[in-house]
């Protein structure tokens, strides 16, 4: 056994945002393993303070590049939950269908150009350009058609323009519709070849057992708005998101971290995944269970897998929105907004996990106070405890520094971490 | 990535200078980065003309010999300014990559708070917290190139790199964002009731927010000879309150002279 192992990663590569990776082994027992997070504040929820209601989709949407519809889309709803406006169901369906790009845009991004090269002795993407370009091109083809979908129904494929309290500025044509939906069908056979490439790789073997926390399924599988439920048994409203996430500041870290039922709680695809099982597409089903992901698995490197099946559902779900679309009579897109004073929560199902948006407003619409709770925030405790665990067992299996390093950078990617967004 | 003699490109027969470039991100959402490798069907050939050395969003590698760097994001902490000033040393054309390395993006909307300790409190309670107020890149250290908009075009920044390979000379636009909107034929936007900085802030986006019907926030910062208050007083006219007006010419910070001015 191998009595003494130091890693220390300063601002650890492939992940959005600024974090650092120390483990420090002393005579076969951990000293020392830490998640630090030291990215700069850029203090979202003070910038917000004084401002009108229209000021904060737009503001906020700025808190992340990667999930910026995803921001977009819970403050929206935060502020129509504030003033009581209820969303049609044109604009339901195109807010999923956009919700549903975002997830694909975000999951090919993580999994085929920041995680893929871990398992391919890869530094980065780029030298795969080269010696696996069939695979880079299918992901850049899933990844693409996601963003253009995005321009379309958004007006962007990042910081969308289109979206506004209310519904729409502008709605796309059912040409454009009609054409992705031909897009997407072919896109399927992208999928399974990346699914297979993934196939081929082994997942780490850790298990740590802890709290998957999502919201719940109840028409299908979630992913605006609804019930917060817990692996753990825990069932709450979404405007009571306080009580689930319970943040609090710790000295490593600039962003706050966060609490439920034990001393961390983990949200994302794999929490989605272990939480709302039974309402996933028939062939995500499949290609879950040929992973041999079945819930509840406890295994955080398995969030890529998650991540893979998730990419298959959104594209099945996104051709059933898009065919229902293409059926329906276009509307009007945009209600009109009148404000009203008290508080309103938006919890939408983003990427990394859960993201909730609340604002105060007073009579006159100005936001009061605002929060934001952040999935990678909320994940943060999850990866320290992750950390220490994976570090003492692989100490005692007698691992080298180099191989450790390499497996604790993993398990911090495989949470797909938003650093930059989570501190905000 | 190893440039190869087989990479090597050529233009009107002479080899192509393949420029180092590295990307670096300060406070910011990092979209600007991710711009870059959002556009898909171009990334190959973009990749084609430089030579990454430093991406930390994408790639483990990563060396101090470049010749670009791209900045993303505003400075608020003394740590940053350090990292910058380094990066400055290293590099012989910096480029602002973006409304935050720019002017501060919506970052500098902390600082119209005169109490910084307020700011702190009201996001960390008593925990101490390390900031600063939000500068621009340009505030800290000499900007060789500004590229402007939340998010940038991603076509900008490629024609941008395009040239510096070339040796060919940058043109920005000077005119407005209403110039690009009248060509792209869109119904004006105060004739549909909405507000809209287009009258005076700098083109290039191509009425980015205009063409889906949405009111240019100002994200690029003023056109040459912005004429900001005669067009607040247009606005007025209009219906539109002072405030509302207001609020959009401080949100990225390209304005920040114009605010100013009036105080």
């Amino acid at each position: 056994m191998k009595k003494t192992i130091n890693v220390n990663v300063k601002h650890l590569t492939r992940v959005e945002g600024h974090g650092n990776i120390h483990i420090k082994i002393r005579n076969g027992k951990l000293q020392e393993a830490q998640w630090e997070v030291i990215e700069t504040p850029r203090f979202f929820e003070a910038m917000l303070v004084g401002r009108n209601w229209d000021n904060a989709p737009l503001i906020t949407g700025r808190i992340c590049g990667i999930c910026s519809i995803g921001h977009t889309l819970a403050s929206i709803r935060a502020v129509e939950n504030a003033f009581k406006i209820v969303p049609d169901e044109q604009t339901r369906k195109l807010r999923l269908l956009l919700k549903h790009m975002e997830t694909l845009q975000s999951h090919s991004l993580h999994l085929c150009f920041l995680a893929l090269p871990d398992f391919m002795n890869a530094g980065s993407v780029f030298p795969l350009i080269k010696s696996h370009k069939d695979v880079v091109m299918h992901a850049a083809k899933i990844k693409g058609l996601a963003n253009d979908v995005c321009d379309c129904i958004g007006g962007r494929r990042l910081h969308p323009t289109r979206t506004v309290v209310g519904g729409f500025t502008k709605l796309p044509t059912k040409e454009e519709l009609s054409a992705f939906s031909e897009r997407l069908k072919a896109l399927i056979k992208d999928l399974m070849t990346v699914a297979g490439l993934f196939s081929g790789f082994k997942t780490p073997d850790f298990v740590r057992e802890t709290e998957f926390v999502s919201l719940k399924g109840k028409d299908g599988y979630p992913f605006i708005g609804g019930d917060v439920v817990s692996s753990d048994g825990v069932l709450m409203k979404e405007r009571d998101y306080k009580k689930v996430t319970n943040e609090y500041i710790v000295p490593q870290s600039t962003a706050k971290w966060c609490r439920l039922s034990r001393k961390s709680f983990a949200v994302g695809a794999l929490a989605r995944v272990n939480n709302n099982f039974e309402f996933l597409h028939p062939a995500a089903k499949d290609i879950a269970r040929r992973f041999d992901l079945i819930p509840v698995n406890h295994n955080p490197f398995m969030n890529n897998v998650a991540q893979l099946v998730e990419c298959v559902h959104v594209v099945m779900d996104s051709i059933r929105l898009i065919d229902e679309l293409l059926d329906s009579k276009f509307t009007d897109p945009r209600q009109e907004v009148k404000p009203v004073k008290g508080v309103g929560v938006g919890a939408v199902e983003v990427p990394r996990g859960i993201l909730y948006h609340c604002y105060e407003f007073d009579d006159k619409g100005k936001i009061v106070k605002s929060d934001c709770v952040i999935p990678t925030g909320q994940n943060h405790a999850n990866i320290q405890h992750d950390l220490e665990a994976l570090a003492e067992e692989y100490a005692v299996r007698g691992k080298e520094d180099g191989e450790i390093e390499l497996l604790a950078s993993m398990l911090v990617r495989a949470y797909d971490p938003c650093i930059s967004c989570s501190v905000h | 990535m190893k440039t190869k003699e087989s990479d090597t490109k050529t233009y009107l027969g002479m080899p192509l200078y393949r420029p180092k470039v590295g990307f670096f991100e300060f406070s910011s959402c990092e979209g600007c980065q991710l711009q870059i490798v959002n556009n898909e069907s171009t990334l190959l050939d973009f990749l084609s003309l430089v030579e990454v050395v430093s991406f930390r969003e994408a790639m483990t590698e990563k060396s101090d010999d470049y010749e670009i760097a791209f900045i993303e994001g505003s400075i608020t902490r003394d740590d940053e300014v350090k990292r910058l000033k380094r990066i400055r040393k290293n590099a012989k054309i910096l480029v602002a990559l973006g409304s935050c390395a720019c002017f501060g993006g919506v970052n500098q909307l902390k600082n119209r708070f005169k109490n910084l300790n307020w700011v702190k409190k009201e996001v960390y309670g008593r925990h101490p917290v390390d900031t600063e107020p939000v500068r621009a890149v340009e505030d800290v250290v000499k900007v060789d190139l500004k590229i402007y908009g939340c998010p940038v075009k991603k076509e900008e920044v490629e024609k941008s790199v395009l040239h510096i390979a070339l040796g060919k000379s940058i043109e920005i636009p000077k005119y407005p964002v209403c110039m690009e909107c009248k060509a792209n034929e869109n119904i004006c936007l105060f004739d549909l009731g909405e507000l809209c900085l287009g009258p005076v802030t700098r083109a290039g986006c191509n009425s980015w927010c205009p063409n889906s019907r949405a009111g240019c926030w100002g994200c690029r910062g003023p056109a040459d000879d912005a004429n900001v208050e005669y067009m607040k007083k247009i606005m007025k006219e209009k219906g539109f309150s002072e405030e509302a007006i207001l609020e959009r010419l401080e949100c990225f910070g390209g304005f920040a002279d114009f605010l100013k001015r009036k105080k």
